[in-house]
């Protein structure tokens, strides 16, 4: 459905997605990267479980929810694809135990 | 320019739901709000129905508190039918949580002693740490006990607010929205508004509901509306899985998921921003209180300002010298919900405050 204007100038890596191996160009915002990758739905909601796909990828609408190394509610949009990190889709509302912060050196933003 | 039988200057939820409580008695209702440019207590605030602790030193307003508490399932039914909109309304009390020994202590020994002195009880109880982990198992070690009273309860405000202005105009009220109201002389047996450009409006009674602008506007009508802004800032999470099953005084998970905090007082003017050393401050407070949040993310923080009178009561005024003219300068705009709708609007429409409201509400009190 998305294709890139541009080649990626990225090399690929290796990431988990939902517990299996997919190559994403390393360094490319990580929405963009995934939707490339026909990941979908990223989450769903906690009220209605309703599935949901990014929407204004600019880090304001919160529709791009992932789990991203263990950490929940992660907004993909404002992270980058690094290599060897796991992406979950985000189920519902986090729960409060897995309350994880994550390491600065992991955030793939730069 | 329209005419009504009641104006009422302010769209906040005091305003509107003064005016509820008129047009569901069938009077003619104009409803004047300011627009989204007003300072609006309505739209920052936190969604406590709150009682304990209220009126520690006047027992009218701890039962003017507590009849309204007693009154908001009923009042959230009939609004949520008539309106549509859910309120996520909830009563299932709520603890004030202290984190020294000493000062559990001196709070349980005060909210105990105006316990006594009140007509209508609260249920106040005072519990230790165990007590408080029986019912919120993530309690912080910090906290040594709470005191907990079964009538406080939370709401959504923004839905609340939204769903009062609806219902409002199905019972027939009438808003108009945009413009200060700067100026409202007696005239014959009315009342003309005016704002900067000219008459708004005229009615045969006023009702000044306008938070802050209540003020400016009171002396105008003889009346005496002595407030100033008190900042509140306040944060909500991420949503998490619900797990706390009631409130905490400063502390409350919203139907949606979101933790809301709000702690801080301040006395910063006409200034609604958020500082870091506030937030910072509260974000440490929540954290010794539910050590599961500190690694939760906050998505949203924002400052608003209480409508604060010197002794924190609240003010209720009819004007001798303008017969038809009432002030009510309230901060619990949440809390009195259901008296503002109810009793206090079928005074107005008696024409009449009655001297169990008139005498201790009335800013007679500061001239001593």
């Amino acid at each position: 459905m998305f294709r890139s204007l541009t080649e990626p100038t990225g090399r690929l890596v290796t990431v988990s997605l939902d517990g299996r191996s997919v190559e994403l160009p390393e360094g490319d915002n990580l929405a963009v990267a995934l939707l490339r990758a026909g990941h979908g739905p990223f989450r769903t909601t906690p009220a209605k479980a309703a599935p949901r796909q990014p929407y204004c990828m600019m880090g304001v609408c919160f529709e791009c929810l992932a789990e991203i190394d263990g950490v929940p509610n992660r907004q993909t949009c404002q992270e980058r694809v690094v290599p060897g990190q796991s992406i979950r889709r985000q189920d519902g509302a986090r729960s409060t135990g897995s309350a994880a912060a994550p390491a600065p050196a992991a955030r793939g933003t730069p | 320019m329209s005419h009504a039988a009641f104006a009422i200057v302010g769209g906040g939820l005091v305003g509107a739901g003064i005016g509820y409580g008129l047009a569901k008695a069938g009077h003619d209702v104009l409803l004047l709000d300011e627009g989204d440019v007003a300072f609006r207590a309505a739209r920052g605030n936190f969604g406590n129905v709150w009682v304990q602790g209220k009126g520690l030193n006047s027992p009218a307003y701890a039962d003017l508190s507590r009849g309204a508490a007693l009154g908001w399932r009923a009042f959230a039914d009939e609004l949520e039918d008539l309106s549509g909109v859910p309120l996520h309304f909830s009563q299932n009390g709520a603890f004030y949580v202290c984190l020294g020994a000493d000062e559990l202590e001196r709070r349980a020994d005060a909210l105990m002693a105006a316990e006594a002195a009140s007509r209508i009880p609260s249920g106040i109880e005072r519990v230790d740490r165990a007590g408080v982990a029986a019912v919120i198992p993530e309690i912080g070690e910090a906290v040594a006990g709470a005191t907990f009273c079964p009538l406080d309860g939370m709401v959504d405000p923004l839905r609340l607010l939204r769903a009062l202005l609806s219902g409002y105009q199905r019972l027939g009220g009438r808003v108009q929205a945009g413009g200060r109201i700067a100026r409202i002389d007696g005239e014959g047996r009315g009342f003309v508004l005016r704002d900067a450009s000219g008459i708004v409006a005229t009615a045969d009674r006023v009702v000044l509901a306008a938070g802050l602008g209540n003020a400016g506007l009171a002396p105008q009508l003889g009346l005496t509306a002595p407030v100033r802004p008190v900042r509140g800032q306040v944060f909500i999470t991420e949503k998490l899985r619900p797990f706390m099953p009631c409130g905490i005084h400063f502390i409350r998970q919203t139907a949606d998921g979101g933790v809301i905090c709000g702690e801080s007082s301040e006395e910063a003017g006409f200034d609604e921003a958020t500082t870091r050393p506030v937030l910072r401050n509260s974000a440490a407070k929540i954290t010794a209180v539910l050590p599961l949040l500190r690694h939760v993310r906050v998505v949203r923080a924002w400052g608003a300002l209480r409508v604060m009178s010197p002794d924190g009561l609240p003010v209720y005024q009819r004007s001798t010298s303008h017969p038809g003219a009432y002030l009510a300068s309230v901060h619990s705009g949440v809390t009195l919900l259901p008296f503002h709708a109810g009793p206090f609007a079928a005074a107005l429409a008696g024409d009449w405050l009655a001297p169990d409201l008139a005498v201790p509400f009335s800013p007679e009190r500061f001239h001593v």
